[in-house]
């Protein structure tokens, strides 16, 4: 009998103990925002803001000025900016701050790295009812700035913001990929450049471009470097390689499609080529850049938001003006399998909230985070490199209209490869599309782009590459990203080990269970003495 | 009986204390089948290669696709090594300080002319070697430079250059290339040595902002007579990641 009390009392205390405990991922979360009754927008506030640039000074400016113009309207809000370069340095230093609630309050981001931010609990704020606010919505009435309504923000940019249902992202830049060509060499080789570029034209002229001279200079550029194609994201030329060819990727569901016949026949392809030296990527040769001012490459894709380093004029030179070659750039969107029906990445910056136990604190965050989509800050930064505004305000704007109409006028702001990478994804809106969003989904992109790199390796180091060789690299993928059959991730993965007071909650549990067991066997074991 | 077998072993225990004594690390001989550095800057791009070498710095441990990652700068008693991102654990990385000896076999590769062991695996093993900075005031601006790439050297009496910020105003240094950074990015900075100018790098990874040289570096005044220490990293050209910064006598 006393036993039976004791084991209900520690399974009192165990379950007691519970909600003390916290969840899975250590101390108790912050109960989820919702909008105070009464906001007060004179209270004092100090937020963050972790914002990616290019490198780009101008980009710096635009924030910093951004910060500046709001905090002139909003004195109460004191905004702290730091910069980084590298999204994928954002999301390690979120995942790090999750845990201790030290997640800044604004963030640029991708969506794929919301859909793990958001698997703790309450950490990002959805934005539909903020975003619906009549006062402080977007176009709400008591803003003290122009805001964009919901109506004019691109519906398409906008959402891809939408994970699992819920907004949990609002764009703040977009951008896609171009193709830059030196049209000085292509046409010295005898070709003429298409309006929509084939893959196949691509492969042609690359080939046709590693004709030697006798002294063992190439015959295109009289130099003996040559890489005739370099692409910088090894993640998007797999990505739209798969898109345009109706190859496998993955499902909305999480579910992974990638390791398939396609992508091996894709990885062929780009096998044969890096054999003949024809083709490189940016992680085992460099910048395409460097190599296309220097006449070192005829074709270099990149993001339209890397315009302003492409070409012998360019505004931003990565090379010293000695190996500058003179030629003219000519700008394409990426090579299609099917002109007819052209498809395209979109990608750029967007931005989420994180949430915090203070709901002022999360409206400040808000009102910010809505002041980078007025036109002055998305004009701006659109300015800086081939990025498109997100507003339809902004891109039908008098302003944005006379920058692009001026294509051309200098080689700075109104430098045309830029501009003329801006149009094709103004021009492109409808045939961008975006890959499905989930817990582990920036791991899958980081895979597609891997299989490249290792291929491209691996042609270097005369490695074979047949069905087996596919095999490992399929296997060494699936277990280097955690990619399951569902292909999310658990957790733990991204988040690191338990914290103690889990360990010690499912410690208490399991030892409960085993006291229960033992109490069960105990009892039947007198039971049966009794009986006999 | 017990004599003789007392003297055996004392005999034994003189021979292996011996032999310990001959075991001892030469940070001029290589292991079998371990490259001289002259095997390796002469082995082809791509291929692959196996050195041992001596940590002189690294790069801040973090992960990569989730696996823990550093770039360290190594050398010999002939020549330097970069290794990139190679995968390591946090608690080895914490075992490699400065003199460490280890075995990496890894491919060579090329990066904007910085030439790297990449794709590494890696063994720590006995050993110790951290040579004083080579002086290299009078090969900066020769073609002999090139083959010091990756060293940890010195030049002295090198004057700051003016960098020009975004508003064109002359400055010491900048935050990033172009001062789109803060504090706590990278710090670039020009000397003259002789008659040329050359860009010279703290990079943050290495030497964040808490360490003497970058706060030194943001000291730096336009015309300031500098001894530098650093290791000869190159990107299209000679631009090298600065360790120590100290007024020239």
């Amino acid at each position: 009998m006393m036993k039976k009390k004791s084991i209900s009392i520690l399974l009192v205390i165990v379950m007691l103990a519970l909600p003390l405990l916290g969840g899975w991922h250590g101390s108790a979360a912050d109960p989820m925002f919702e909008i105070p009754e009464s906001f007060d927008p004179n209270a004092q506030y100090e937020i963050t803001f972790w914002a990616k640039n290019d490198t780009n000074i101008r980009q710096t400016k635009v924030y910093r000025k951004a910060i500046e113009d709001f905090q002139a309207l909003y004195p109460n809000i004191k905004v702290n900016l730091t910069l980084y370069t590298d999204y994928g340095k954002i999301y390690e230093d979120v995942i790090k701050n999750i845990p201790t609630k030290t997640t800044p309050n604004v963030c640029i981001t991708y969506p794929d790295h919301i859909a793990t931010y958001k698997t703790g609990i309450n950490v990002v704020v959805p934005l539909e009812k903020l975003m619906a606010d009549s006062k402080y919505g977007l176009g709400g009435s008591s803003l003290k700035f122009d805001s964009p309504t919901i109506e004019e923000m691109i519906p398409k940019f906008l959402n891809e913001g939408v994970i699992d249902g819920v907004q949990y992202a609002l764009p703040y830049m977009r951008s896609t990929e171009a193709c830059y060509i030196n049209k000085t060499y292509v046409e010295k080789l005898g070709y003429t450049i298409p309006e929509a570029l084939t893959w196949d034209f691509v492969w042609e002229v690359s080939e046709a471009a590693m004709a030697k001279n006798e002294d063992g200079t190439f015959k295109v550029n009289g130099q003996k470097v040559l890489i005739p194609f370099i692409y910088k994201s090894t993640d998007n030329m797999m990505i739209q390689m798969l898109n345009q060819s109706g190859g496998g990727y993955s499902k909305a569901d999480g579910t992974i499609e990638i390791f398939n016949e396609t992508t091996k026949a894709h990885l062929n392809t780009i096998a044969k080529h890096v054999g003949t030296g024809a083709f490189s990527t940016f992680n085992v040769s460099g910048y395409p850049a460097n190599y296309l001012n220097a006449g070192q490459c005829i074709f270099a894709i990149d993001s339209t938001a890397g315009a302003t380093w492409m070409g012998c004029e360019a505004p931003l030179l990565d090379i010293s003006e000695d190996k500058l070659v003179e030629f003219e750039t000519a700008v394409r969107m990426i090579p299609q399998f099917n002109t007819e029906s052209p498809s395209m990445i979109s990608q750029g910056p967007s931005m989420c909230i994180f949430n915090k136990a203070d709901n002022g604190e999360v409206m400040a965050s808000w009102l910010f985070m809505q002041f980078l989509l007025t036109n002055d800050v998305q004009i701006g930064y659109a300015k800086t490199e081939g990025y498109v505004p997100v507003t339809t305000k902004a891109i039908n704007s008098d302003e944005y209209k006379d920058y692009i109409s001026r294509s051309g006028e200098d080689n700075d702001t109104y430098y045309d490869v830029k501009i003329k990478a801006s149009k094709i994804l103004t021009d492109n809106i409808d045939n961008t599309f975006v890959t499905p969003v989930f817990n582990g989904s920036a791991s899958l992109r980081n895979a597609a782009g891997r299989m490249i790199v290792n291929v491209n390796k691996s042609v270097r180091r005369k490695e074979t590459i047949d069905d087996a060789y596919y095999k490992t690299l399929f296997e060494e993928m699936t277990s280097l990203y955690k990619l399951n059959s569902s292909g999310k991730l658990s957790y733990d993965a991204d988040l690191g080990p338990l914290p103690t007071t889990s360990i010690v909650l499912l410690s208490s549990i399991a030892v409960a269970w085993v006291a229960m067991g033992a109490y069960v066997v105990a009892q039947k074991v007198k039971k049966r003495k009794n009986n006999h | 009986m017990k004599k003789v077998l007392s003297f055996v072993l004392a005999l034994s225990l003189v021979f292996a204390l011996v032999a310990c004594g001959e075991t001892k690390d030469d940070p001029a001989v290589k292991s079998e089948g371990v490259m001289t550095y002259q095997q390796y800057a002469d082995a082809a791009l791509d291929a692959e290669v196996t050195i041992e070498a001596y940590v002189q710095a690294k790069q801040g441990w973090w992960e990569k696709d989730g696996v823990g990652v550093a770039t360290i700068y190594t050398q010999d008693t002939e020549g330097a090594y970069f290794i990139y991102e190679m995968p390591i654990s946090k608690e080895d990385y914490d075992k490699l300080t400065k003199g460490a000896k280890i075995r990496v076999k890894g491919y060579k590769a090329e990066f904007h002319g910085e030439v790297e062991i990449i794709d590494a695996t890696y063994e720590i093993l006995e050993g110790n070697y951290a040579p004083e900075a080579v002086d290299l005031t009078n090969v900066f601006g020769t073609d002999d430079l090139i083959k010091k790439q990756n060293m940890f050297f010195t030049v002295k009496n090198a004057v700051v250059a003016a960098s020009t910020d975004a508003d064109g105003n002359e400055v010491a240094f900048l935050y990033n290339w172009d001062g789109s950074g803060q504090d706590g990015s990278d710090l670039y900075f020009n000397v003259k040595i002789g008659e040329a100018t050359y860009n010279f790098t703290v990079e943050s990874y290495l030497c964040g902002k808490d360490t003497d040289v970058y706060k030194a570096v943001k000291a730096l005044n336009v015309g300031d007579t500098i001894n530098l220490e650093g290791f000869l990293y190159w990107y299209d050209g000679v631009n090298p990641h600065i360790t120590a910064v100290s007024a020239a006598n």
